[in-house]
């Protein structure tokens, strides 16, 4: 019995880190890759024979203007964020609190949204824009945006809203607050982790856009940091500067991956809230 | 709780009006409601209703140059009708359709199967751990949270002819050229990316099992695969069907990691998604929306069938709520 148990941790231990080595060593190969010096960028050691920081300083040379990439991705993904909680927020409070006709069928459409192809939203919306001359313009990636985000967060916001108490908010009607003082001194406080998370997962899915991103720019001045890195062109031009770009993933990923880690609790209990990307 | 979101009367309301007081408040919770979806619902249609709608328009004109009854040359988009269509699936454009079409196919088949083979193996792993689940908890976040465009130039650099995969499998293969091998590119790290997901949605389902349904099969002689068969799988298959129905839907539009990892244009690789996008950065809008036409006609379809034949239930939960909550009521 006790020779069987101690097997079975020594499986479980080898399974966990096949896991941990299955998640972790691409991300790994992409680090150790951007921490070579150029010239042995093709070596293929486990560990840089020599350390050095030149594929970094060259994400951030001149004709990359990967500093105005990164400024454009924080402005886009941040304001699709915003805007879809400001008007997610209400409508997942009515569909998680409120009783009424239809609901079903709502949820079910703004389910039903996440299910059309980018593509074809992005052709007529191209056209559109062309015509109205807002290519290279922000509101024409965050426009869009918003058609992929809003229902996800919705749909995570109202799967947050219903695990509420809302006994508690008709508790402090009762000892004398107004509909508006309990939702604000009771609801809000509550709801905020859920809306924190929807916000994180919002934020994280509009920072890797990239087909809308693609398509509705072709100024460099205004790409996005993910188009921005696919387009690095090399010192002749011809062969692809990988070093670079894998430093550049390095930086457009770690903070990522640091926000995923310092949250990673909510952000589990977010993603199987909702059971999406 | 399911009693009280049934009852949203505060108490000084249903003291003051029977059910005259309890019509008027439904009305005002109908109103309230319309207010605070209309904002939502208003942007929906704006930026997915009209495009659809447009896009299906824009497929039945075309542009470009074209002579008049006088022999003038007119430039402007006149209406053909299904032109767009028929178009795309004769000569050599039905060769290139059916092979974005077989491709889509293909890789949403494989990706699919492989995720969730992987995923589930990996929440089974996670759900017997005794030791390094925070570890894993956090590893697995990590291939979810790098940007497809990202992990496409990632896995590029690790499928370059000399690079990391033909040195650990000890083969000259020329992945990232155009063929088979850019497929199994494609899939591999399509699977990478994804899997953990599903391992996570699955990982939240198994710890929802109650420890005593497999103490009760145990004891009943129940093999350790039986419980597997016959517990397990049944009381996840819920949570692992929306997941894989998801998974499905977001593989059959792909664009972002066969975009970067071997190119647009390239035959090997080629989905709908890229050939319509293609189209369009050509400004053959007509055309292009006609293959995202037929792409979103795809997808309705397979979400359809996989939600009708296999019963996935999406918004479950809040029907399943309204249930209970009309039997309290009753």
């Amino acid at each position: 019995m006790n020779g069987r148990s101690a097997l079975r941790r020594a499986l479980s231990s080898l399974g966990i880190a096949l896991v941990a080595v299955y998640c972790l060593a691409p991300f790994y190969w992409m680090a150790i890759s951007a921490f070579r010096r150029p010239q042995d960028q093709f070596d293929n050691s486990v560990v840089p024979s020599r350390w050095s920081m030149e594929n970094f300083t060259a994400v951030f040379a001149g004709d990359n203007g990967f500093g105005r990439a990164l400024l454009n991705s924080v402005i886009v993904a941040g304001t699709t964020t915003v805007l879809t909680l400001t008007v997610g927020v209400f409508t997942a409070y009515a569909l998680a609190r409120l009783d009424f006709r239809f609901k079903n069928a709502v949820l079910g459409l703004i389910v039903a949204t996440t299910m059309f192809p980018g593509i074809s939203q992005l052709v007529p919306l191209l056209k559109l824009f062309t015509d109205i001359e807002w290519i290279n313009t922000y509101q024409a990636m965050v426009l869009p945006g918003l058609g992929f985000a809003l229902p996800l967060s919705v749909w995570l916001l109202t799967a947050f809203f219903r695990q509420l108490p809302f006994e508690l908010e008709q508790a402090a009607m009762v000892d004398g607050c107004t509909r508006g003082q309990a939702f604000r001194k009771v609801i809000v406080p509550l709801a905020a982790p859920g809306v924190f998370t929807t916000a994180i997962l919002t934020f994280i899915a509009a920072w890797n856009e990239f087909l809308i991103a693609l398509s509705m720019v072709n100024r460099k001045e205004m790409q996005t940091a993910t188009v921005a890195i696919s387009k690095f062109t090399g010192v002749s031009g011809f062969d692809q500067p990988f070093g670079t770009q894998m430093a550049a993933g390095v930086i457009v990923t770690v903070p990522l991956i640091v926000v995923v880690l310092v949250f990673q609790r909510r952000i589990v209990a977010g993603l199987t809230a909702g059971g999406v990307k | 709780m399911t009693e009280t979101r049934t009852r949203e009367v505060p108490p000084t309301a249903k003291a003051a009006g029977g059910t005259r007081g309890a019509k008027r408040d439904a009305q005002g919770t109908r109103r309230l409601a319309a207010l605070l979806l209309s904002p939502t619902l208003l942007v929906l249609a704006l930026v997915i209703g009209y495009p659809v709608l447009a896009g299906f328009r824009e497929s039945l004109f075309t542009r470009g140059e074209t002579l008049d009854a006088d022999g003038f040359v007119v430039e402007g988009e006149r209406f053909t009708g299904l032109d767009n269509y028929t178009a795309i699936f004769s000569g050599d454009r039905a060769d290139a359709f059916w092979n974005a079409f077989g491709n889509t196919s293909f890789f949403t088949v494989t990706t699919v199967v492989l995720e969730t083979v992987i995923g589930v193996a990996m929440a089974l792993i996670m759900h017997q751990a005794f030791r390094g689940r925070a570890l894993v908890r956090a590893s697995i976040l990590v291939p979810w949270a790098i940007p497809t465009a990202i992990s496409g130039l990632l896995w590029k650099w690790i499928f370059q002819a000399d690079g990391a995969a033909n040195a650990v499998l000890r083969q000259q293969i020329l992945w990232t050229a155009d063929g088979f091998p850019a497929k199994m590119a494609v899939v591999i790290a399509e699977v990478w990316k994804t899997s953990p997901f599903i391992g996570l949605l699955v990982l939240a389902g198994l710890q929802m099992i109650p420890r005593d349904v497999y103490e009760a099969a145990r004891v009943d002689g129940a093999s350790a695969f039986q419980q597997f068969r016959h517990i397990t799988l049944p009381l996840v298959k819920p949570a692992l069907l929306v997941a894989v129905l998801f998974r499905m839907l977001d593989a059959l539009r792909m664009f972002d990691l066969p975009a970067v990892l071997i190119g647009v244009n390239q035959k090997s690789v080629e989905t709908l998604t890229m050939i319509a996008w293609f189209e369009a950065s050509n400004l053959r809008y007509g055309s292009a929306a006609a293959y995202a036409t037929i792409l979103f006609l795809y997808i309705a379809l397979i979400a359809y069938l996989f939600v009708k034949l296999l019963g996935a239930d999406i918004i479950g939960e809040a029907r399943q709520v309204k249930r209970r909550a009309r039997k309290v009521t009753a």
